[in-house]
């Protein structure tokens, strides 16, 4: 044999038997047999194969603890409490755990692996969370990088309340060689039962827009799991300040045309900041100022901060933080019934605007968001 | 087959802990040295997967270079070679400890996966290389490295907690400046043994 394949050869050799050994290893280790999950108290018993993470140990039997990461340990939202003694809190668990979490063991479901019989509690809530199949009925460029996504459940119907979220399950493609789950608001009306629909900006590199914006045809079947979130209206009498940006414009347009159609809430006044750069990364502002014009306790104000001269803008101008915070010292007005603040978009968005309604006297547990990170 | 220099097992594991310790006397695996020592307890967990990883890759390395590397003439790739080995055995390792015993697993935690970078393990296999060890000379000699890597933690660790409630430091060499220090000093004191065994 050539001298020059020796080498790679050996190092290919010595590579494929280690791997072998350990994926022989894995298998022969791994194995911890048949356990049982119990949840809440003995009010559900699961049999299950033991050795993989919580997180998907419950998925596979159809309960899915929400995980916006889709359990790489990244977003801690797959909160749990864990009743046996597991061992104590990973390295990784830590950052997203407060000391009254840590101290009630509350664990992450996806770093948590089930290796004998464990106790659990659930919220109850999460029983009715379930994977949906879909195929894709429409998709239609609304921005030059947003896309309006509309899926077709192709059985059963979903029940949500308009600003709660589904994951997106994304099969592997291209270089990606698993399947993850990304979170998206709902911006379809909860009336249509039959239908979701998603705004999915192009993220560069992210690996479940480039799949929507690069990949995703009318046509396709997908897989949607839902719906989570407690991002929602609430029931007070107290004036919605709602501030979006980009794709942040889904839970709002669900939220506003659902209280338009059901006429809920009736004292509440409605204000939507709406922030773009230019006019290109402006959308929906024709079916937005159509409800203005026809809902008279809803205000609409659109502001772009980096309008050229040529765009002849006729609205507001400047960061939408600024808008806000010209809006609520001299435009809105203050009464008894008190505002709430709504957000919705990046967190450097959320964090900014978070701070303008604080100096303006909203109270941060009135403020309502949910961060994707 | 090998020509294995003629040094007792006994004298090879004492110099290997003490004269030529892997740490103080050829600076071997030094960042996580200053990382680690900071917390005693971290530094036990760290020293016992060390010691074990040295040992068991030592002997598992052994056996490539005399039955796969020399026979076929690539020492070339010695280098890469070991560092596969080394990253598939810390693997396995993870694993077997994980699966039978889960009390040392999270008090070896993080540290483990690290060790798969940990210069002191490359170094001393290439040392066994380099010095032509037989095999039973090449797995006391992994064992006593870890173990002097061991016992030099411990003691700065030790030094540090020392170290940590002594006000008189001035604040620019706090933390690894006088860390360091110490450092340089523990080399010099263990240049003392190297009158008794040598083993070079």
């Amino acid at each position: 044999m050539s001298p020059i394949l020796v080498g790679p050869l050996t190092v290919a050799g010595i590579s494929a038997v280690l791997a072998l050994i350990i994926a022989v290893l894995d298998k022969a280790l791994n194995n911890y047999g048949d356990v049982e999950i119990s949840i809440n108290g003995g009010e559900r018993k699961l049999e299950v194969k033991g050795g993989s993470p919580l997180l998907s140990t419950l998925a596979a039997e159809n309960i899915f603890v929400p995980s916006a990461c889709g359990g790489r340990g990244t977003c801690g939202a797959c909160k749990c409490k864990v009743i046996s003694d597991v061992g104590p809190h990973l390295p990784t668990e830590l950052p997203f755990m407060s000391p009254d979490e840590i101290a009630h063991n509350v664990r992450l479901s996806c770093q948590v692996k089930v290796r004998k019989n464990i106790e659990i509690e659930l919220p109850r809530e999460l029983f009715s969370i379930k994977k949906y199949k879909t195929h894709v009925e429409k998709i239609r460029d609304v921005t030059h990088d947003i896309k309006e996504v509309l899926f077709a459940l192709d059985s059963g119907e979903i029940d949500f309340v308009s600003g709660q979220y589904v994951q997106l399950v994304v099969p592997p493609y291209g270089d990606i060689k698993e399947s993850t789950q990304r979170a998206y608001s709902m911006s379809s009306k909860p009336s249509d039962k039959k239908h979701v629909e998603l705004l999915i900006r192009l993220v560069p590199g992210g690996i479940a827009t480039t799949w929507v914006h690069k990949f995703l045809k009318e046509g396709d079947a997908v897989e949607l799991v839902g719906p989570f979130g407690e991002f929602r209206v609430h029931d007070t009498p107290a004036a919605m300040i709602c501030v979006a940006g980009g794709s942040g414009m889904a839970p709002f347009k669900s939220i506003f045309y659902n209280l338009y159609e059901t006429s809920a809430f009736p004292e509440k006044d409605i204000w939507y900041f709406f922030g773009a750069r230019t006019s290109k990364d402006m959308f929906y502002l024709e079916e937005l100022r159509e409800l203005q014009a026809k809902w008279p306790r809803f205000h609409l104000v659109a502001a772009l901060s980096e309008p050229s001269p040529e765009e002849n803008w006729a609205g507001d101008t400047g960061l939408i933080t600024d808008v806000l915070d010209r809006y609520l010292q001299t435009v809105i007005p203050k009464n008894d019934k008190g505002w709430e603040g709504y957000l919705c978009g990046s967190p450097g968005m959320i964090n900014a605007c978070i701070n303008v309604m604080k100096k303006n006297g909203i109270t941060e547990d009135k403020i309502y968001y949910d961060k994707f990170a | 087959m090998i020509d294995a220099p003629s040094v007792g097992l006994l004298s090879l594991f004492l110099a290997s802990i003490l004269t030529s310790n892997v740490l103080l006397a050829n600076f071997l695996g030094t960042c996580s040295f200053i990382s680690i020592s900071k917390d005693f307890k971290s530094s036990m967990g760290l020293g016992v997967a060390v010691t074990l990883v040295i040992g068991i890759t030592a002997a598992v390395c052994w056996a490539v270079l005399y039955f796969i590397i020399q026979p076929l003439g690539i020492e070339y790739l010695s280098f890469i070679i070991f560092i596969i080995v080394i990253a598939g055995v810390v693997q396995m390792l993870e694993m077997i400890i994980d699966r039978f015993s889960p009390a040392l697993y999270l008090a070896l935690g993080i540290f483990l996966p690290l060790i798969t970078v940990n210069c002191a393990v490359l170094g001393v296999i290439l040392f066994m290389q380099i010095r032509k060890y037989s095999f039973p000379q090449a797995v006391i000699f992994g064992f006593g490295s870890g173990a002097g890597w061991w016992l030099a933690i411990m003691l700065l660790a030790s030094i540090r907690k020392k170290l940590d409630s002594n006000n008189a430091i001035p604040a620019g060499l706090k933390g690894t400046g006088i860390t360091l220090i110490t450092i340089g000093f523990m080399a010099m004191a263990f240049v003392g043994f190297s009158g008794m065994i040598a083993v070079q």
